[in-house]
C-alpha cells in the first residue's frame, strides 16, 4: 500500500460549544482522489481546512506527509508549502497581476529567482489555458478564469496534495465546466486531491473514494460506484436523492 | 411643366431642435434645466461674482504695491498692503535663520523636492532606492544642513528656525514618523499577542483622548520636569515628537479601517501558500489596506499640516506664527496689514493642502482604473 499522504486519527473539533468534527478517522493515500460531500454545516470544509491548519483541531492527531500538525509554526509552514489550496471565493490577490499572484509564493517561500518563477508560472497558466491573461489584474477576469488562476497559483508551489474547498460553488453555471475540466486534467496526472464539492458528475468521473459527512461525522465512505449505486446509510440516500433528483 | 407630386415651394422652416451638446447644451442641461434651477444659478452666480470682485478689488485694484513703511498703505480706502509682504516674506520663509546661511534651508527644500518628485510619478524608475534615499539619507542630510555644526557649517540653534521652514520641518517629520508608527500600531491592535494588543490600544486611546494643545504643552513644559537635570531635549524636537505621536494614533485608526476591509480570505490564501504571517501581512494585506486607507491617510496628513500652526502655543514661530509676530511691527501699522498677512497665509496653506488632496485623488483614480482595488 502507498504511503499515507494525510492521516486523521480520532480528530475532534469544536467551534465554541458546537461540535463540528466528531471522531474523524481517515487515511488518504498518495495519489488518491477523495471527494467529500454533505449538507452545509456538516464540517466538510472544516475537515480539509484542518489539513493546512487554517482551522485548529482540539483533539486527536493529523499527520500530513509524515509531519504532525500541532502548534509548531515551522512544521505548519512546511506542510503549507507542500499543500495547495483552492477556495470557494478564489481569494486571488487583487493588487497583484495574475502572473504576480502566481510568482509571489515561489519567490518569497521557495526563494526562487524572479526569472525562474515567471517561467514556472507561465507553464502552469498555459496548463489552465489562460497564459494570455498573465498581465491582467484578477478583477478583469471572469469567475471561471479567476478560479483557474487560483489553481495555477497553488500549482506553482508544486504541491504534493491539493485541497479544493467548493471550487465551483461561487461560479456562474456556464463557468463550472472549465474549472472542472482543469481539475479532471489535474487528477489525471496523479495529484493527491481532496475535493469538497457537490459536483457528483466530477465525483463519479475521478474520485477513488467518496465521503459523505453529516453533523461532523464521516457517515459513509466508499468507491463511487458503490457510493452512488448502493448507498448504505439512510442519511446518504436522503442527501443523494435531494441533490441528484 | 409641373408634376403633381413634386412640391414647387419650399416647406416652411421649423425651429431648430434644442441643443443638447456643446457648451450651450451643457449650460442648458446643468445650469438652467428649469425655472428654479435657473434662478438658483443666477443667484449663486451673482454671489460668486460679488466675492470674486471684492477680493479682486481689495487684493489688486485698491492695493498698495510699493513703499517702504506704513505710509504706503495707510491711505483712505486702502486695499491689501503688499509692500509689507515683500519686506517680510524672506522672514516668513526662513524665520530668524541667519541671512548668510539661508542657502542651507533652500538646499534642503530643493533636495527634498527633487527626491519627492520622481516618488510621486507612477512611472519613474527606482522607487525602492528613491524611498530609501528619502527615508534614510535625506533626514540625515537635512538635519545636518539645517542644524550645522559639521563640515564647517555654522551651527544654527533651532530657536532661530522659523516660518515656512519650521512648518515644513514639523509637518514632513510628523508625516514620516506617524505613517510607519501608525501602521505598526494598527497591526499591534490586531495582534494575537495580548500584551502587544493592550499596549497598542492603550497608546492609541490615550493620544486620541487628549487635545493636541495639551500634548504640546506637556511636551514643552512638563516633560523637562520629568527629565533628569542637564538632559535638555530641544524644544522643536519635543514639539515634533508630541505632534508625531498624536498623529500616529489617528493614523493607526485610519489604517486599521483599511485592514478590516481586507477579507479574511486574503490572509488565508497567503498562509495556505506557505507564506509566513509577517509575509502575508506585508505582501498581501497591508498593500491592499493602505490603498483603501489613502483618503483617510491624506486627510490626516492635511490635518497634521494645519495642526503645525499650534506649535505657536509653545513659542515656536511657524509660518502663521511668524506672520502674526510681524504684525506687531509698528513700522507697518496700517488698517489692512493684518488682513494682507492672513490672506497670504491662507493662500500658502491652501496650496499645500489642496496639492496633497489632488494627488491623493489622482492616486485613487489610477488604482481604480487598473482594477486593483
Amino acid at each position: 500500500m502507498a504511503r499515507a499522504a494525510v492521516q486523521f486519527i480520532g480528530v475532534n473539533k469544536w467551534f465554541g460549544r458546537f461540535h463540528v468534527l466528531r471522531d474523524i478517522d481517515l487515511e488518504v493515500f498518495a495519489g488518491e482522489r477523495i471527494v467529500i460531500c454533505g449538507p452545509s454545516g456538516s464540517g466538510k470544509s472544516t475537515l480539509i481546512r484542518c489539513i493546512n491548519r487554517l482551522e485548529q483541531h482540539q483533539e486527536g492527531r493529523i499527520i500530513v506527509d509524515g509531519v504532525e500538525i500541532n502548534d509548531d509554526v515551522k512544521a505548519i509552514e512546511e506542510v503549507r508549502r507542500d499543500v495547495g489550496m483552492v477556495f470557494q471565493h478564489f481569494n486571488l490577490f487583487p493588487h497583484l497581476t495574475v502572473l504576480e499572484n502566481c510568482t509571489l509564493a515561489p519567490i518569497w517561500v521557495r526563494k526562487m529567482a524572479k526569472y525562474d518563477a515567471d517561467a514556472i508560472a507561465m507553464k502552469f497558466l498555459e496548463r489552465v489555458r489562460i497564459p494570455e491573461q498573465a498581465n491582467k489584474y484578477p478583477g478583469q477576469l471572469s469567475g471561471g478564469q479567476q478560479q483557474r488562476v487560483a489553481i495555477a497559483r497553488a500549482l506553482c508551489m508544486t504541491p504534493k496534495i491539493m485541497l479544493f474547498d467548493e471550487p465551483t460553488s461561487a461560479l456562474d453555471p456556464e463557468m463550472v465546466k472549465e474549472v472542472l475540466d482543469t481539475m479532471v486534467a489535474l487528477a489525471g496526472e496523479g495529484m493527491t486531491m481532496l475535493v469538497v464539492t457537490h459536483e457528483m458528475g466530477f465525483a463519479r468521473q475521478v474520485a477513488d473514494r467518496v465521503i459523505f459527512m453529516d453533523q461532523g461525522q464521516i457517515v459513509e465512505m466508499n468507491a463511487p460506484e458503490e457510493f452512488f449505486g448502493n448507498p448504505r446509510n439512510e442519511r446518504t440516500r436522503l442527501f443523494l436523492s435531494q441533490i441528484l433528483r | 411643366m409641373s408634376i403633381a407630386y413634386v412640391r414647387e415651394t419650399d416647406a416652411p422652416l421649423r425651429a431648430p431642435p434644442v441643443e443638447t451638446s456643446g457648451p450651450v447644451g451643457w449650460l442648458r442641461e446643468n445650469l438652467f434645466p428649469n425655472i428654479w434651477s435657473s434662478l438658483l444659478t443666477l443667484l449663486l452666480g451673482m454671489f460668486l461674482a460679488y466675492i470674486v470682485w471684492s477680493v479682486l478689488d481689495w487684493a489688486v485694484l485698491r492695493a498698495a504695491w510699493t513703499g517702504t513703511d506704513r505710509a504706503a498703505c495707510a491711505f483712505e480706502g486702502a486695499g491689501a498692503c503688499w509692500p509689507f509682504v515683500w519686506e517680510k516674506f524672506p522672514q516668513w520663509i526662513f524665520g530668524f535663520y541667519p541671512i548668510d546661511e539661508r542657502w542651507r534651508p533652500v538646499a534642503v527644500i530643493v533636495i527634498g523636492a527633487l527626491g519627492l518628485a520622481p516618488m510621486l510619478m507612477p512611472n519613474a524608475p527606482g522607487k525602492q532606492l528613491n524611498a530609501l534615499f528619502l527615508l534614510v539619507a535625506y533626514p540625515v542630510i537635512a538635519f545636518y544642513l539645517l542644524a550645522g555644526g559639521v563640515f564647517g557649517l555654522e551651527p544654527v540653534e533651532t530657536t532661530n528656525w522659523g516660518g515656512l521652514l519650521v512648518t515644513l520641518v514639523v509637518a514632513v517629520t510628523g508625516i514620516v514618523i506617524s505613517l510607519p508608527l501608525g501602521i505598526l500600531l494598527a497591526l499591534g491592535r490586531r495582534s494575537e499577542l495580548p500584551a502587544v494588543r493592550t499596549v497598542s490600544i492603550a497608546f492609541i486611546e490615550l493620544w486620541r483622548g487628549v487635545p493636541l494643545v495639551t500634548v504640546l504643552f506637556m511636551a514643552s513644559v512638563m516633560l523637562p520636569l520629568f527629565l533628569p537635570n542637564g538632559l535638555n531635549l530641544d524644544k522643536l524636537m519635543r514639539a515634533i515628537v508630541g505632534l508625531s505621536l498624536f498623529a500616529s494614533a489617528y493614523m493607526a485608526e485610519a489604517v486599521r479601517g483599511g485592514l478590516q476591509a481586507v477579507t479574511k480570505g486574503q490572509t488565508e490564501a497567503g498562509l495556505a501558500l506557505g507564506l509566513s504571517r509577517w509575509q502575508t501581512t506585508r505582501k498581501i494585506v497591508l498593500p491592499q489596506a493602505l490603498r483603501i486607507s489613502i483618503p483617510n491617510i491624506v486627510g490626516i496628513f492635511i490635518g497634521l499640516f494645519k495642526d503645525t500652526t499650534l506649535v505657536l502655543v509653545v513659542s515656536i514661530y511657524d509660518f502663521l506664527g511668524i506672520i502674526n509676530a510681524g504684525l506687531q511691527d509698528s513700522k507697518w501699522a496700517a488698517p489692512q496689514t493684518a488682513n494682507t498677512g492672513y490672506f497670504v497665509a491662507a493662500i500658502v496653506y491652501f496650496i499645500f493642502c489642496y496639492g496633497m488632496s489632488r494627488y491623493a485623488l489622482f492616486t485613487e483614480r489610477r488604482l481604480a482604473e487598473s482594477g486593483r482595488r
